[in-house]
């Protein structure tokens, strides 16, 4: 349809930037060099009085991956160079995170992926078995991040037509060379941190990465990592091929959770170091601070030390400001030998002025008893007055069975008709469901998609450990083109910061969005697994008691009984005989 | 099992031992016999052709030095793999220089100057085909699993293990990117000095090369500042604690399960350097670097301090690969196996040229993997067997059963036979068939489909019905001891 085509050719446009000029005090690096790192931290307050820091690292490298028999690495990781040269990956975006980014209360977010793991591949047209190399591709990823991403596998991996259009450079798009997989269980922590730096050029040593301790970014009630690598175009005029690697880290640290009255924020606060130096393979390496105005008045922020500069942006159709500090500029660390960006409030927020997020969803199951239930999707749109389309992507496993039949969606009391709709519906054991829908959501409405589904029965061995505890759903994917209340400058994606350009910025007049829904936690009917155990222990001890009589039985010697000794049954017997006036034994 | 060598022994004219004991041509053969462990001996057996020259061959023997009759001869010889050629040349002959009797060339051959009886001929015929096809020490090393230990030499476990594929990695370490931007033209150094190499051998195996640069990988040790030499040594009991912080760093290669290989070139920071290794004299290695047995090679390279301590950092290096190239090449020779071994002073070998590698080389190295192959073969069936004998309820399935294991014994089999009758390239084969074959029956993931409930687990489950029914059992077992007890005291009682 027009919108989707809208937004392939706008990744076009998008990625077809003029190449990386050399940073300041760097012209001796640029000589023949191929590949070139740009590093960034952007520190975002959020309304409730959090802070979100999100690290990008980029990594270019003028190189086609997918030719040459002999390669050589610098900059760009050579573990995932082999990986995509070998299985012949297109484009590569892997997120692991811990936590739910709440867009409610804390706005857009830079980069969102859904809790658990999150793997979505485009494989190149070459590639004859897809799904033997997506396989061995979840495989190697899960042996380089230490992530259970071997659990991927046929009955978790969807191939959404419409959701997820390649972000780099692609001519053509066979939906059948995608694969995307949700693990909502996996359970983030500093073993996939830790690979995760290794692929840094300057690993940890040096630059922004020195922030990264593991123990401060857990403490977190928000961590995002993730991988992106697509090809992009080289120059303005697109006749060679770079690859990207972009690294990326969101964590969003808690007011409470740090057990500080104030909410004052600082890089030591945050993150237990401050800022030396930049890594010295960096062409660009920047710390960006939002301190832009909540209302028109008066500033909110105060951030010391005084930036050298101060850059303005639309983002996600706002408009916001950010101030600068360039690691590479020698003024930087003149005054002090290291940099500790601190943010004050000058005076306490109040929760009216916080801004809403255009769009923003929530979802949940609901129903009674272990047979049937309800998930329930809703989709907010808070734009005064303009609708737009929505893509709303279901990823359901088989053991929750829905019933078509009984989807409905609702905005404004009125039923809602999707302009498109792709199921797929599932397989036992082989192939989750799946459901994408294209929704026009009216101005300032809310829609609510519903859909039931009946709870199969597993086998015994098909229940994880702790069955009790629930089975995860994944988050289901929105994404859409939301129109801006402002209207928004052409930028030059290159110039501006990275975290503007990895999703295609528009025309103008919308900016792409792509949101995830809460993960879900569904009972099904779990048998009591220590129940095989007591039966054997009961029947044993039945046969066992039988057994013990028998053997008792056949094994006694029987005596002739000396009358002089009677027993204690003897005895009664007398006594009884005796009551009676019958002669005792 | 047998190992046979087909070798052409030619007479040059006037060079016919006067106690040949047939006229020429004729064929013979000797045996040896190569003790590997108490119940196992591989036969090593020589299966000679005596013949004279022919009219080409007398024209190309007639050329200046030995290194041009090689080159002429090199048509005229059986090219097969394996198989050698002697030429016996006159005692007088000017091929050979002075002091020189022996000379082997780059292809299959050699030529041998003629000494006088067919003893000393034969004991030299013997000493230079061991050296171009396998020795008793190469075949112990090949099978250095079933060699008791304390018999193999120090250089036996140096060897890579035999495998279908390897990957060669260069890596350029710098730790200290902020004083030291090194450049490297790896890909050129590759092409002119590895690919060759990696080309002929690529008959043995695959090979893929790639390179990488490593920033802020450090070596593990803190190297001892010399103030004599006013420079940092690393001594030579302190370099296997270098490597280990080193390899968290390189990346495993996921993509494959080859083994890989390892190149490292580290360029000390600023602080540390001039860096150099010292062996266990304590005298400077000279080339200043040292390989890890089955794993590869480190090679420091020292940048030269700026004439001007205010020389703007980073200090720009271009390393000399040639310098680089020779030392990883050699490196690679010796995790080979290929070292030239220290020989008699009589002997002369032909430079192996732009190639790396003489013909012989080769076929050395495929001795050496054929048998290491057939071994690691039986091993691998062997233990599957064992596993087998001892977990009943492992199910193989028919397929892998008649695809994997009856064609790895099959191949095997006719790897075995192949090198009795001296066809070492069809054997080599073979064996690498096997060897893939038994792998994979090793590795099948329907070996471990089943759950397998060890017995002990087996026997707690039943506790239950065990533990009651074993109670009237004890209980009655002790009466009657007690009761033959009493029927013991009894009479005793009587009396």
């Amino acid at each position: 349809n027009g919108m989707l085509a809208a937004a392939a050719a706008l990744l076009l446009l998008a990625a077809a930037g003029p190449g990386l000029g050399p940073g300041p005090g760097r012209a001796d690096a640029e000589r023949a060099q191929q590949d070139s790192l740009r590093e960034e931290l952007l520190l975002s307050p959020l309304p409730a009085g959090d802070v979100a820091a999100t690290f990008q690292f980029r990594t270019l490298w003028d190189a086609d991956l997918q030719r040459g028999a002999v390669s050589h690495y610098r900059l760009f990781p050579k573990a995932l160079g082999r990986l995509v040269a070998a299985l012949g990956v297109r484009e590569l975006h892997l997120a692991l995170t811990q936590g739910f980014w709440r867009t409610q209360a804390w706005g857009q977010p830079p980069l969102q992926a859904p809790a658990g793991a999150e793997l979505w591949v485009w494989f190149q047209p070459t590639v004859t078995d897809v799904d033997k190399a997506w396989k061995e591709l979840s495989n190697i990823l899960s042996g380089i991040f230490c992530a259970s991403l071997n659990f991927i596998d046929s009955t978790n991996t969807v191939t959404p037509m419409a959701s997820f259009k390649p972000l780099g450079l692609a001519n053509g798009t066979d939906h059948q060379l995608l694969r995307y997989a949700v693990l909502p269980r996996e359970v983030v922590c500093t073993e996939n941190l830790t690979p995760w730096k290794k692929l840094l050029p300057c690993g940890s040593k040096a630059g922004l990465a020195v922030l990264l301790k593991a123990e401060r970014l857990f403490h977190s009630s928000y961590h995002s990592q993730a991988v992106h690598i697509r090809p992009i175009c080289r120059d303005a005029s697109c006749l060679a091929v770079s690859w990207e690697l972009r690294q990326t880290l969101t964590v969003v640290f808690d007011t409470f959770a740090g057990g500080q009255e104030k909410k004052d924020w600082s890089l030591f606060k945050m993150f237990s170091r401050t800022l030396t130096d930049a890594c010295p393979l960096a062409s660009q390496s920047k710390v960006y601070v939002d301190i832009s105005p909540k209302n028109k008045e008066k500033e909110l922020l105060e951030v010391t030390p005084t930036p050298a500069s101060v850059h303005e942006a639309v983002v996600q159709g706002e408009r916001r400001t950010y101030a600068v500090y360039d690691l590479l500029s020698p003024l930087l660390f003149n005054t002090s030998r290291s940099l500790n960006v601190q943010l004050k409030w000058k005076r306490p927020q109040d929760s009216s002025e916080l801004p809403i997020p255009v769009l923003h969803a929530q979802r949940y199951v609901s129903g009674y008893g272990l047979q049937t239930g309800q998930i329930s999707t809703l989709i907010y749109n808070t734009h005064p007055y303009r609708a737009f389309p929505v893509i709303l992507l279901e990823t359901v496993p088989w053991y929750l069975r829905l019933y078509v039949h009984t989807l409905t969606i609702i905005t404004k009391g009125k039923e809602n008709k999707p302009s498109y709709i792709h199921y797929q519906p599932a397989q036992d054991r082989r192939r989750p469901h799946l459901l994408e829908m294209l929704i026009q959501l009216p101005a300032n409405s809310i829609t609510k998609i519903t859909i039931q589904f009946e709870r199969a029965l597993l086998k015994w061995t098909e229940y994880t450990p702790d069955p009790n505890h629930g089975f995860y759903v994944g988050s289901s994917v929105l994404s859409a083109l939301v129109p801006s209340v402002i209207a928004m400058k052409d930028v030059d994606v290159e110039q501006s910061p990275l975290f503007t350009s990895l999703f295609p910025s528009s025309d103008g007049s919308s900016y792409f969005v792509r949101l995830y829904t809460e993960p879900l936690l569904v009972n099904l009917p779990t048998p009591d697994f220590s129940m095989p155990y007591n039966v054997i222990c009961l029947t044993c001890t039945v046969v066992a008691v039988c057994y013990g009589s028998f053997y008792n039985l056949l094994t006694r010697t029987f005596h002739v009984e000396e009358p002089s000794r009677g027993g204690l049954a003897k005895r009664l017997a007398n006594i009884i005989r005796r009551f009676r006036g019958v002669p005792p034994l | 099992f047998q190992l046979t060598v087909p070798i052409a022994v030619v007479f040059a004219p006037g060079t016919v031992p006067r106690d040949l004991p047939r006229p020429l041509p004729f064929r013979d053969m000797q045996e040896m016999e190569i003790p590997v462990n108490l119940r196992t001996s591989v036969t090593s057996r020589y299966e000679m052709v005596y013949r004279s020259t022919m009219a080409q061959e007398e024209a190309a023997l007639g050329a200046a030095t030995a290194r041009e009759a090689d080159a002429a001869l090199r048509p005229l010889q059986d090219a097969s793999l394996g198989s050698l050629t002697m030429y016996v040349v006159p005692e007088t002959s000017s091929l050979l220089p002075q002091g020189i009797s022996i000379y082997v060339g780059k292809h299959r051959s050699a030529l041998v100057r003629a000494g006088g009886d067919l003893a000393t001929l034969h004991t030299r015929l013997r000493q230079v085909t061991q050296v171009m096809s396998f020795t008793a020490s190469s075949i112990a090393a090949a099978l250095s699993d079933r060699v008791p230990d304390g018999q193999l030499g120090p250089d036996a476990r140096r060897h890579l293990k035999s495998s279908l594929g390897y990957e060669i990695t260069f890596s350029l370490l710098n730790p200290d990117p902020k004083s030291h931007a090194v450049d490297w033209d790896i890909e050129d150094a590759v092409n002119r000095y590895v690919q060759p190499v990696l080309d002929k051998l690529s008959l043995v195996a695959n090979f893929s090369v790639d390179s990488q640069i490593l920033y802020y990988a450090v070596l593990g040790v803190t190297p001892r500042f010399d103030k004599e030499s006013s420079s940092f040594l690393l001594s030579a009991h302190s370099l296997p604690h270098v490597i280990n912080p080193v390899e968290a760093r390189l990346g495993s290669s996921a993509a494959s399960l080859y083994p890989v290989l390892n190149f490292l070139l580290y360029v000390p920071e600023r602080s540390h350097s001039p860096l150099y290794i010292q062996d266990k004299d304590g005298a400077p290695v000279s080339t200043n670097a040292f390989h890890s047995p089955r794993w590869g090679g480190i090679m420091v390279y020292n940048v030269e301090a700026p004439a001007s301590a205010q020389a703007s950092l980073p200090l720009h290096v271009d390393v000399d690969m040639v310098r680089v190239m020779e030392v990883f090449l050699a490196q690679l020779r010796l995790l080979f196996g290929l070292s030239r071994e220290e020989l008699p002073a009589e002997f002369l070998l032909e430079r192996p040229g732009n190639e790396g590698l003489a013909d012989w080389e080769l076929d050395r190295l495929l001795w050496a993997h054929t048998v290491e192959n057939i071994a690691t073969v039986s091993t691998t069936l062997t233990s599957l067997a064992q596993l087998l004998d001892k977990i009943g309820n492992i199910v193989i399935k028919d397929d892998v059963a008649s695809e994997v294991v009856y064609r790895a014994v099959a191949s095997a089999q006719s790897a075995v036979a192949e090198l009795a009758v001296g066809h070492l390239h069809s054997a080599f084969q073979a064996s690498k068939e096997a060897a893939t074959s038994s792998e994979r029956a090793f590795f099948d993931p329907s070996l471990l489909h089943l759950l397998y409930f060890p017995d002990d687990q087996k026997f707690a489950i039943y506790i239950p019905l065990f533990l009651p029914m074993a109670v009237p059992i004890l209980l009655s077992l002790t009466k009657i001891v007690r009761e033959s007890r009493q029927c013991k005291k009894e009479p005793t009682k009587m009396d």
